[in-house]
């Protein structure tokens, strides 16, 4: 689209890679990708997901999600592919590992520098990757295992999440050219500009091993940035994915926005993730009742409620009307104790899922869960707004309870987008 | 059931190549594993052109469009496997037979012709079906039946054998939709809300009884007579034939009828500049 | 000398070849027209275009026109510039009039549009799928608390909900008409189609007929300057109570009802003695700063065991910090007149030259409110000239909770718009006392009316929430970005924080 251009004269993906040598130190200021690119106006499009859980915790192949979306290509058009594994990185089980996207060398050395002065990093590598036919202008991609320093833990006073989120928001907001995919402990968001099933070929996803997956397909209508923009969206350990267009995205970003949050991609899973947030941890409702928030069951519904439990609906409903979704959507919120999906009021997007043994599936499409589990118990359609929770067996189930953050802090941490966080204050 | 993987190639969930197909006489059968829908579809429409009566897809998962668009009489498709969206859809005669769950939008603009589901089927099943008979034999997901219509010689059939959600028969202009709730896996209501809402022709017929609540306000509600049950029973036949199901007990409990109330439920809506 | 400059504004026209001499237009015209002289010889003078006349004539004979009387055209001095000039200097006096400005300023509805889906998201069909219009008026709280219930599941914590908000089954109100400017029979219409609709009327601040005691629970009772029948009972009478501050159509000045519209039951009503003036201060003497209002506020939830209170206020210049300030002091809604709100009564060159518009109210109230995070702790209910649908949907995607409709419920129950309600002569029996005039509105026949328009303003809002693709009329509330303007300059649109169209 026309108004898009002069930004994306800026952008890496309208040169050929020889343009960019990201083994070079530096490059001009103006090279430097910036999140924003993405989207300076609503983004359009549907998408296909997928998400996969072992309650037991038993850990399964990256390759499972891989092939669930695979199955599911013709619901994106390879403008945007990526997943979330959780339990991938038993070695490093209480680091906090950070998924990075850099521009080049500068930045990345920029990046690193704020990791020394913050974190005792015990590993830091590119992350393994092989090359793939279509898979063209990766970032530079490096992982870190570590750990806030004793030291400056201590003199800020913060909580270890916080202190981590702060550290996502500093990078984000004063290193040009790098981005934190993810950064929660246990667990990595591997995304891209590409087919999921290329995408997570690229990132060899068949060579971890995690209990939660989650995946997603993307179909924008619109010209991606860069692989920052791709799917899912993180927060520590929180990773979304979200399929459909919201019709009440304009009064769901200002509602956010009257409690802080910042909407500045024009994307429903940013609004998605901020509601989140919101509802489960400043407000502490329960995942069910968030869901019920999320997509509220109908007033004629509400009203053939026994007393207590219409009043509950009625309040939660008249409360947070401004932020229910409507429209057509499906998503996954995955996290370290498992995974919630949820679609929309009257079912206007698919969401189907599956139980084999321990195992909790959903995905657009059965096909990927046949194309995955050999012998499913049931495979069912979730009514409308009906959510499909998958806990792992010992996890903690709090959400955040660690974060103090503020709306505008959790806008940086999310979107990374400068301009949101030059609202923030980051040391 | 993915294609087979070799060592440094990317997991595709379909490739690009002609299927394995071996034929048999008058059948056909094509090997579906892993392979992407263009080149199933266009195995199963050279094998009718090449005189094959019946083509067997054996290993289906997820591949789209089997079966639309696909005129004739007497010929049929049969599929091991979870079909994918948009079966069976413009299809004008032919029989396909599904030997496991179905996804969303079979039999979407269905002119003519018989699909049968021995699984369950998804959502927007049945959506502007002009002529033809679907059954399936187990649970069916939302807007079910949506916009059926009949047209002269036209009546589309469609009988499902288990539960079935919101928006059942919306905008039903003609045809007949069944709902037995006999062979299901959800639990609750025989239907959910928002039944034949918008209906202004064709007749629903449920096993079983609803709440008023569940029905759009555009139907009535009728206990189904002797009348009824004689126009309902073929259909019922067939399904019974189809799922190896006894009649006796689909008609153990009695039947409901829906029909609107009127063909202009909205006369009184507008008014003129 | 002439007796006036002033020549009448109509002519009205007998084809006495049709007319029945039956003198049906001489009994209809309030405003003493006709004379009967063998047939009905009218006065054009005395004419008002209210069109009682045409519409009662069984022969179809009576026409009315404008006077095309040519003045020299002036696009500066205007004809009714010029005539107002002749009848001050006759008169001496401040022009009065009723209904709302009738100047030519912009209407920034006309300057705004809808969306609608296509493709990436799907319309919905009204018609048949669910689409919900209720709404709930009043405080609510920032998050909802619940407490498990024992058995896995959740129940409210105490206090966290929505008990005390008045539920409305469609975002429209009628605006308050005060017993005494209009009918009782008028009255009885908008009670009894509120109750029918499931939303509010409002007493405006003549008080509540005994009469309409046992519509309660779909009536606001108004407090004003006045205080007119204002008691614990009267209070304790309606689903919500309502602080009149300021309303549209004459920001700033109080109200003058004329004791010859004193008769016995508005009286009775207004606990005034009869015959006397009932006369509206300006401000309420007991508010003249925010924290007295908060005093009031909280003086009448205490005589109302805690029933939602609101604060009705002209959409001025500064709306934006005193509404924020009225919801700090803890009112449940605040009700937005803007300047083309109707009235009664008032001075013309109030009514026309003093106030802001709605839609620039509702945006920067809705803003402000959202700015400093106190959005959910009140509602905003806007009026002052809510034409049709159009209106209401964007007035709501604007960010207001629910619109207050007057002049159309006048419309609906017979008003032409004459703009005679000050002369307690109406016609149509709608602003006046004289019983012969008011005995012409059947309530049954008006609360139909009143119940038809509103159906079909609410059937139009669900079409329009159908193709915008959301289904509960909350997705729209204050979604902008569902609105794009044509035609309004960049500042506006900043203001109204809508973009144009084509971004």
């Amino acid at each position: 689209m026309p108004r898009f251009e002069p930004l994306l004269e800026r952008m890496p993906t309208t040169r050929t890679p020889e343009f960019v040598d990201r083994t070079a130190p530096g490059g001009a200021a103006g090279e430097r990708p910036s999140y924003t690119a993405e989207a300076p106006f609503k983004i359009h499009g549907g998408c296909g997901l997928m998400g996969i859980c072992d309650e037991s915790g038993s850990l399964m192949s990256g390759e499972n999600a891989i092939r669930a979306m695979a199955v599911q290509r013709d619901r994106g058009n390879g403008l945007g592919g990526g997943f979330a594994g959780y339990g991938i990185y038993p070695e490093f089980p209480d680091h906090f590992c950070f998924h990075m996207m850099l521009h080049d060398v500068r930045a990345k050395e920029e990046a690193e520098a704020v990791f020394d002065r913050h974190f005792t990093v015990d590993l830091a590598e590119p992350m393994p990757t092989r090359p793939v036919k279509g898979i063209s202008d990766a970032p530079l991609l490096w992982r870190y295992f570590l750990k806030p320093d004793p030291h400056r833990l201590e003199e800020t006073e913060m909580s270890e999440e916080d202190f981590v989120v702060h550290v996502v928001m500093l990078i984000n907001s004063t290193v040009d050219g790098a981005f934190v995919a993810s950064s929660g402990r246990n667990m990595g968001a591997f995304k891209g500009v590409g087919f999921p099933e290329e995408i997570g070929h690229y990132y060899l996803l068949e060579e971890y091993e995690g209990h939660t997956w989650v995946g997603h397909n993307r179909f924008p209508t619109n010209t991606p940035g860069w692989w920052g923009g791709a799917h899912p969206f993180t927060l520590l350990d929180w990773s979304i994915v979200h399929n459909g267009e919201i019709s009440s995205y304009g009064i769901n970003s200002r509602y956010l926005e009257a409690f802080g949050y910042k909407c500045t991609l024009g994307t429903d899973t940013e609004v998605a993730a901020y509601l989140f947030d919101l509802m489960l941890r400043r407000h502490k409702l329960p995942i069910e009742l968030a869901c019920k928030a999320l997509a509220s069951p109908l007033w004629s519904d509400i009203d053939r409620m026994p007393e207590e439990e219409r009043a509950l609906m009625r309040s939660l409903r008249a409360v947070y009307g401004p932020g229910m979704l409507n429209g057509p959507f499906a998503i996954v919120l995955g996290h370290n104790g498992g995974m919630v999906a949820l679609n929309d009021r009257i079912k206007l997007r698919p969401l189907v899922a599956a139980r084999q043994g321990t195992i909790v599936m959903v995905a657009s499409e059965e096909s990927a869960m046949r194309e995955v589990l050999d012998a499913p118990d049931r495979v069912w359609a979730p009514r409308a707004g009906e959510p499909v929770i998958a806990s792992v067996a010992g996890a903690e189930q709090p959400f955040h309870d660690d974060l103090h953050l503020s709306a505008d802090e959790v806008s940086c941490a999310v979107t990374g987008v400068v301009e949101t966080c030059e609202t923030v204050e980051v040391n | 059931m993915a294609a087979v993987k070799e060592a440094g190639t990317p997991i595709e969930g379909y490739i690009q190549v002609d299927p394995e197909v071996t034929r048999d006489g008058d059948v056909v059968t094509i090997d579906c594993r892993g392979i992407y829908y263009k080149h199933v579809n266009e195995a199963v429409r050279s094998a009718f052109a090449e005189g094959a009566t019946t083509v067997r897809l054996t290993n289906v998962n997820g591949q789209r469009y089997i079966g639309t668009g696909i005129s004739g009489k007497g010929l049929r498709i049969e599929v091991e496997g979870t079909a994918g969206q948009d079966l069976a859809m413009f299809m004008d005669g032919p029989t396909v037979e599904i030997f496991g769950n179905a996804q969303d939008g079979v039999g979407n603009t269905m002119n003519a012709g018989t699909v049968v589901v021995h699984g369950d089927a998804g959502d927007v099943l049945g959506y502007g079906m002009r002529g033809g008979t679907v059954l399936v034999r187990g649970d069916v997901g939302y807007r079910v039946g949506i916009h059926m219509k009949a047209y002269e010689g036209h009546v589309p059939v469609m009988v499902c054998g288990g539960k079935a959600r919101d928006f059942f028969g919306e905008y039903m202009a003609g045809g007949m939709l069944v709902l037995l709730g006999m062979d299901t896996r959800i639990e609750g209501p025989l239907v959910g809300g928002y039944v034949g809402t918008g209906m202004h022709g064709g007749v629903i017929y449920l096993r079983g009884e609803v709440e008023p609540w569940q029905c759009g306000k555009e139907v009535g509600i009728f206990p189904a007579d002797e009348a009824d049950m004689k126009q309902l029973r073929p259909a019922l036949e067939r399904y019974c034939e189809a799922f190896g199901v006894e009649l006796a007990e689909v008609l153990s409990v009695p039947f409901t009828k829906l029909v609107p109330i009127s063909h202009r439920p909205y006369g009184k809506l507008y008014t003129y500049v | 000398m002439p007796i006036s400059l002033i020549q009448p504004e109509f002519k009205v026209h007998i084809d006495y070849d049709k007319c029945h001499k039956c003198g049906r237009c001489v009994q209809q015209c309030g405003w003493g027209v006709y004379n009967f002289n063998e047939r009905p010889i009218p006065d054009d003078a005395k004419c008002r275009a209210c069109h009682r006349c045409v519409t009662y004539c069984p022969a179809h004979c009576i026409t009315i026109k404008k006077n095309d009387l040519a003045l020299r055209d002036n696009a500066n001095w205007s004809a009714g510039l010029r005539t107002a000039v002749w009848r001050q200097a006759e008169t001496g006096g401040v022009m009065l009039t009723g209904m709302g400005n009738d100047k030519p300023y912009q209407s920034i509805f006309d300057h705004l549009v809808l969306d609608a889906c296509q493709v990436t998201n799907p319309s919905i069909d009204p018609l048949r799928e669910p689409m919900e219009l209720r709404t709930y008026l009043g405080r609510k709280p920032d998050a909802v608390s619940v407490e498990s219930d024992g058995d896995g599941g959740f129940r409210l914590a105490e206090g966290s909900g929505v008990e005390k908000n008045v539920k409305l089954d469609t975002p429209i109100i009628f605006s308050p008409m005060s017993y005494g400017s209009v009918s009782l029979n008028v009255h009885r219409s908008l009670a009894m189609a509120a109750e029918r609709l499931g939303i509010l009327m409002n007493t405006g601040e003549g008080g509540l007929h005994a009469d309409l005691y046992p519509y309660a629970d779909n009536v606001i009772v108004q407090v004003a300057s006045g205080r007119f029948g204002v008691n614990p009972e009267y209070l304790n009478r309606g689903a919500a109570v309502e602080i009149k501050v300021g309303q549209g159509a004459k920001p700033g000045i109080g109200g003058h009802l004329p004791g010859e519209k004193i008769n016995k039951e508005v009286s009775e009503t207004r606990m005034i003695p009869q015959g006397s003036d009932a006369i509206s201060p300006a401000p309420h003497h007991d508010i003249y700063s925010i924290e007295d209002l908060r005093q009031l506020i909280y003086s009448i939830k205490e005589a109302t065991g805690y029933k939602p209170v609101g604060v009705k206020i002209a959409a001025v210049h500064n709306v934006a910090a005193i509404a924020s300030g009225i919801v700090r002091a803890g009112a449940d809604y605040v009700y937005l007149d803007g300047f083309k709100g109707g009235t009664g009564a008032a001075p013309q060159i109030i009514r026309d030259h003093i106030g802001i518009p709605v839609e620039i109210a509702i945006a920067v109230v809705d803003q402000r409110l959202r700015d400093e995070g106190i959005r959910n702790q009140a509602s905003i209910v806007a009026a002052g000239s809510i034409r049709s649908s159009a209106d209401l949907a964007k007035a709501i995607a604007l960010g207001a909770d629910v619109v207050a409709i007057g002049s159309a419920a006048l419309m609906a129950l017979g008003c032409h718009m004459c703009q005679g309600c000050h002369t307690g002569s109406c016609s149509w029996g709608l602003t006046t006392q004289k019983p012969e005039l008011t005995r012409r509105v059947d309530p049954e026949w008006g609360a139909e009316r009143l119940t038809n328009l509103v159906h079909a303003w609410s059937h139009e809002l669900q079409e329009i929430l159908g193709a915008l693709g959301v289904n509960a009329v909350e997705s729209l509330r204050g979604s902008r970005e569902r609105l794009r303007s044509i035609g309004l300059d960049q500042q506006t649109c900043d203001i109204l924080g809508v973009k144009p169209a084509g971004l």
